[in-house]
């Protein structure tokens, strides 16, 4: 009866364990390998944190930068296009407010309306990248 | 009475000591960095290596931004800069929308080539006009939400978080300098937001003054064509190139008697 029950126990641990496991391969999906988020413990702020307070932080990342011009990434829109975007089998990037990807589906699933990436480029381009799409011209749009 | 005046009366010098101590360990850190960098690395490879750097710290109001553009070195015909600045901003990247008459009376537009002609003596001057970057610009009075606004270092730019597309500033503007987004956009480069319902105009190629680079696309690709019409620099620096040629040529504003003190000069006109 008590080895039933050890083995119970036992095997309950090991769901959870291949549950725990395929959640974090589930969020692992969304973090670039080799990117600043993948060497991170949480993203720059505890992901609690961040789920809670993202739109407060990029609010006040967007005024310095506008009205200040610093461009000090912490809090970056573009900071989270980079490390959070996901790659087809082409190697080229999905546009992150896609329903599927790591904004989009966050958004879609609180139901929450996402007015960022009208005017912010939703793949990871940076300023060298943005000299690789002016060369592109159009065959490579990206933003939507 | 007198204790009272008595510290006004005492002569002052223009900076206390431990202002000029930090002024003169500036001017000596800036000396050092560049020689290094001189000392490292070609001089093309210096600009590269600048522009690197985002700044982190806020702007100040020690630079004002502004351009001196060469009437008689502007070629007819020639778009360079409208091109390089289109480029620049991702403009040209725009897949027009409904009729092409009306594509090309409502896209948006950064510098437009003006031709003005003196109807005595038939004399034609060309002359690129973009937004003029007033000291005391009438978009920013008229605006209703704070989203035209001036920086610190003189330029005036859209918040296009604030902007709710009322287009009273394309209105105040004198220049006709500010145009409307009027559809959706595609393909934007991360250093140039830009949508659907904002107005936008020049903004002296804000990013790269906020990553260390020296030069606006329209002056660089003005240079590349050999023309040299367009100077880009700061007007508060006495030693800067562009306040140096101010000095030399001739030069002056357009509307000077609306006296808006623009960042934008042309000699020749």
């Amino acid at each position: 009866m008590a080895k039933a029950t050890v083995m119970a126990i036992l095997a309950a641990g090991l769901v959870m364990g291949a549950f725990a496991y395929a959640k974090a391969a589930e969020i692992k999906r969304y973090v670039v390998d080799g990117s600043q988020a993948a060497g991170l413990p949480s993203c720059v702020e505890p992901t609690e944190r961040m789920r809670r307070m993202h739109m407060e932080f990029i609010k006040h990342q967007r005024i310095a930068t506008v009205h200040q011009g610093i461009r000090d990434t912490k809090y970056s829109l573009a900071g989270c296009v980079d490390c959070h975007v996901s790659y087809d089998a082409q190697h080229s990037p999905r546009p992150i407010n896609q329903p599927d990807q790591f904004c989009g589906a966050c958004h879609r699933y609180a139901s929450v309306k996402l007015d960022c990436f009208d005017c912010h480029a939703a793949v990871p381009k940076g300023l060298d990248g943005d000299q690789a799409s002016r060369a592109d011209g159009l065959t490579q749009g990206g933003g939507r | 009475m007198h204790r009272l005046h008595a510290p006004h009366n005492q002569p002052s010098g223009d900076e206390s000591p431990a202002e000029a101590v930090a002024t003169t360990r500036r001017a000596l850190i800036g000396t050092a960095a560049g020689l290094g960098a001189a000392a490292l690395v070609a001089p093309g490879v210096v600009l590269h290596t600048l522009s690197a750097q985002a700044e982190t710290a806020p702007i100040t109001n020690k630079s004002r931004w502004g351009l001196l553009i060469e009437t008689d070195k502007c070629a007819e015909g020639c778009r360079a800069c409208i091109e390089a600045c289109d480029h620049e901003h991702g403009l040209d990247r725009q897949v027009p929308e409904g009729s092409p008459s009306k594509w090309e009376q409502q896209k948006a537009v950064w510098i437009r080539k003006v031709k003005l002609q003196d109807n005595q003596t038939g004399r034609i001057t060309q002359l690129p006009l973009m937004c003029q970057h007033c000291e005391h610009p009438p978009c920013v009075d008229v605006c209703p939400t704070g989203a035209s606004f001036k920086r610190a270092d003189g330029i005036v730019m859209v918040d296009r978080h604030l902007c709710i597309g009322c287009r009273y500033c394309m209105m105040a503007c004198p220049y006709k300098a500010r145009s409307f987004i009027h559809h959706n956009t595609t393909g934007q480069l991360t250093a140039v937001p830009r949508g659907k319902g904002c107005v936008e105009s020049c903004n002296l190629c804000v990013h790269r003054r906020d990553y260390g680079q020296d030069s606006t696309a329209c002056a660089d690709a003005c240079a590349a064509t050999g023309h040299h019409a367009i100077l880009f620099g700061d007007l508060k620096d006495p030693e800067s190139p562009i306040r140096r040629r101010m000095r030399e040529i001739q030069n002056r504003q357009i509307r000077e008697d609306l006296g808006l003190n623009t960042g934008v000069r042309y000699a020749g006109i």
